[in-house]
């Protein structure tokens, strides 16, 4: 599958995985936008050796993955696109910092080890949280929770163009690419005579066709000054209900907590006692 | 370069959100002032044109590899810096939550990294300095490699400095450079190449598309001109990357040196309620004091109770989960 395949896939699953009739997908986008910014920070804000208190955040992504039958499966694919700058930057760490910290059995851990992990948890954690928003929110609607958040509208509507261009330039990439690819078989990527004409000439045909989009828009009433997501058929968050708040409430409560006190070891200690 | 969550600190997330903020809010302002209504769907169109783009893999001679283009350094040269910026922010929000290319938290850096640099360094500083007396094809080659690799190494040099300050990892700030820089340098080169390819055709085909082509006169009320920014910005990194550092691994940072100004230590001494309840609390809370484990704990037993405790904990959730979802589940009707 080549690159352009797979992102027009990729594309397609969460635009599925959204459109879904689940509770999840019908709560307020602002209250899981607030919810998984929130998750994040606590997260990156354990220190770089307190693994054991980093594990208790798992408990978010665990309960929203099994409660709301979100496939774990799909995400996997994305921890792939992080790991290999995560594992350059922290791979150092163990050579570094060799001062034993903990034991495993009898296996002593150094700092630079235990650093390293959490790194490397940190990310996949990280990852979790913004697919589990991503899968169940659309762009559109995340959009609106940006214009609540008061994020300039023209930034607004410019991801929501691009959103809505994505797949129909990629379309179009892909198409070039195929033909070019037929009339090279056996060449790997672009030869760099064509580097120019080939990405040139899908530039310019993204230009005539921004022309049309305009224009299009303009025989809807469009002139540059109206705003709130008109033109784009989605964009509406919905109303903040009291139920909207209680997740926020809930799921900010319950993470903070999880951030504050060590759960896991607590109740290894309550195990063991 | 996209840079993940864990590699951030929020501290430095946050800083960086502020510039990145900063000079989006002054990129709204320019193209708000132009008042063109075709600017936004033209912004939009481009955006998703570098996304598809950037998905071609385009063969390097000689090697086996392949080069993508600079997305900045290119929507600038079509719509200019500012709106360039804006779309190019479109497309790291994009990346960044449809296919997991960089953070939600780092997205701040993300966008000063990538989309500042090639804006407001490559386009702005490089591409509109170099086209003043009118473009040509020399010129279009010359600034669009010159800028891609300042973009990319000035945005590989940020990525370093904001990952050594996140404090994620031990590696040295010099061997560290020295991994990032030469690789990114390579990539510059090829990246702007291109980018020039691209550039050309457009210049050819049609040359009215490109920017910076006809500002000529109000260049000339500028009171720096290129070579004296270049020479200017080569004096401010000798002096930050030399002399600075120096001193800063030597002596201690602002906040250290100012209570040892005023104490006579770098270490503050409190003994009242507040200070002690806070310690109190930092004690109960914290894993990890002075990055060691507790006192009375064998680290052994500290790592055995983890991981007896996070087993109990994730069974329990899941068992927990499971219930939940059985109770939920209506009963069907045939």
């Amino acid at each position: 599958m080549s690159k352009i395949d797979a992102a027009l896939r990729e594309l397609t699953l969460l635009e599925e995985g959204a459109e879904e009739e689940k509770y999840i997908n019908k709560v307020h986008p602002l209250s899981k936008l607030l919810v998984t910014v929130l998750y994040i920070l606590l997260v990156v804000s354990f220190d770089k050796y307190d693994l054991a208190g980093l594990l208790g955040m798992v408990l978010y992504p665990l309960i929203l993955f099994i409660v709301f039958d979100i496939s774990f499966a799909k995400c996997v694919r994305r921890t792939a696109v992080i790991l290999p700058l995560l594992l350059f930057v922290g791979m150092w760490n163990p050579f570094f910092d060799r001062t034993p910290l903990l034991l495993w059995g009898t296996i002593p851990v150094s700092g630079g080890m235990l650093s390293f992990v959490t790194l490397l948890v940190k990310g996949i954690f990280t990852i979790l949280a913004g697919y589990l928003l991503i899968a169940t929110t659309s762009i559109g609607k995340l959009c609106a929770a940006l214009r609540m958040l008061h994020v300039p509208q023209v930034l607004v509507t410019v991801i929501l163009f691009i959103y809505r261009y994505i797949s129909l330039l990629l379309k179009e990439a892909d198409c070039m690419t195929r033909a070019y690819a037929l009339r090279a078989p056996g060449q790997k990527g672009v030869h760099f005579k064509a580097w120019g004409s080939l990405a040139g000439r899908l530039l310019l045909r993204s230009m005539d066709r921004a022309g049309e989009v305009y224009e299009s828009m303009c025989l809807r009433g469009f002139d540059g000054s109206r705003g709130r997501g008109a033109f784009f058929a989605g964009v509406n968050a919905g109303k903040f209900t009291g139920k909207d708040f209680l997740w926020l409430l809930l799921f900010g409560g319950g993470l903070t907590v999880l951030r504050i006190y060590p759960v896991f070891e607590m109740a290894g200690r309550f195990v063991i006692k | 370069m996209h840079m993940a969550d864990a590699l951030v600190a929020p501290a430095v997330a946050g800083t960086m959100y502020l510039c990145s903020a900063a000079a989006a809010g002054y990129s709204i302002k320019k193209v708000k002032l132009e008042n063109d209504a075709k600017k936004i769907p033209v912004m939009g169109v481009m955006g998703a044109f570098v996304f598809a783009a950037q998905m071609i893999n385009f063969t390097i001679p000689g090697t086996g590899s392949s080069g993508h283009l600079c997305g900045g350094m290119l929507l600038s040269a079509i719509l200019g810096p500012y709106a360039g910026f804006l779309s190019m922010i479109g497309v790291l929000v994009i990346q960044c939550l449809l296919f997991a290319d960089g953070g939600l938290l780092a997205l701040g850096c993300n966008i000063w990294n990538m989309a500042f640099y090639g804006c407001f360094i490559g386009a702005l500083l490089i591409w509109r300095n170099m086209m003043k007396g009118g473009m040509s094809r020399r010129k279009i080659v010359a600034a669009s490699v010159l800028g891609c690799v300042a973009t990319l190494q000035l945005g590989a040099f940020s990525v370093t400095l904001e990952t050594l300050l996140s404090g994620v990892t031990l590696l040295p700030f010099g061997a560290f450079l020295s991994f990032m820089q030469p690789i990114h340098l390579a990539i510059g080169l090829v990246e702007g190449l291109i980018t020039a390819a691209v550039l050309l055709f457009v210049y050819e085909a049609r040359p009215e598309l490109l920017w910076g082509g006809e500002e000529k006169e109000e260049k000339k009320q500028a009171k720096l001109t290129f070579e004296k920014t270049l020479a200017a910005l080569a004096v401010v990194t000798v002096l930050v990357g030399g002399a600075l550092s120096l001193a800063a691994s030597s002596f201690p940072d602002g906040l250290e040196w100012s209570v040892e100004k005023l104490t006579g230590s770098t270490q503050l001494e409190a003994a009242d309620g507040i200070y002690d309840a806070a310690a109190s609390i930092q004690e109960r809370t914290a894993l990890l004091p002075d990055y060691g484990f507790k006192s009375e704990e064998t680290p052994a037993g500290t790592s055995f109770s983890g991981i007896v405790g996070g087993l109990a904990v994730v069974a329990l959730c899941v068992g927990c989960c499971y219930l939940f979802k059985f109770f939920r589940r209506k009963p069907t009707h045939e």
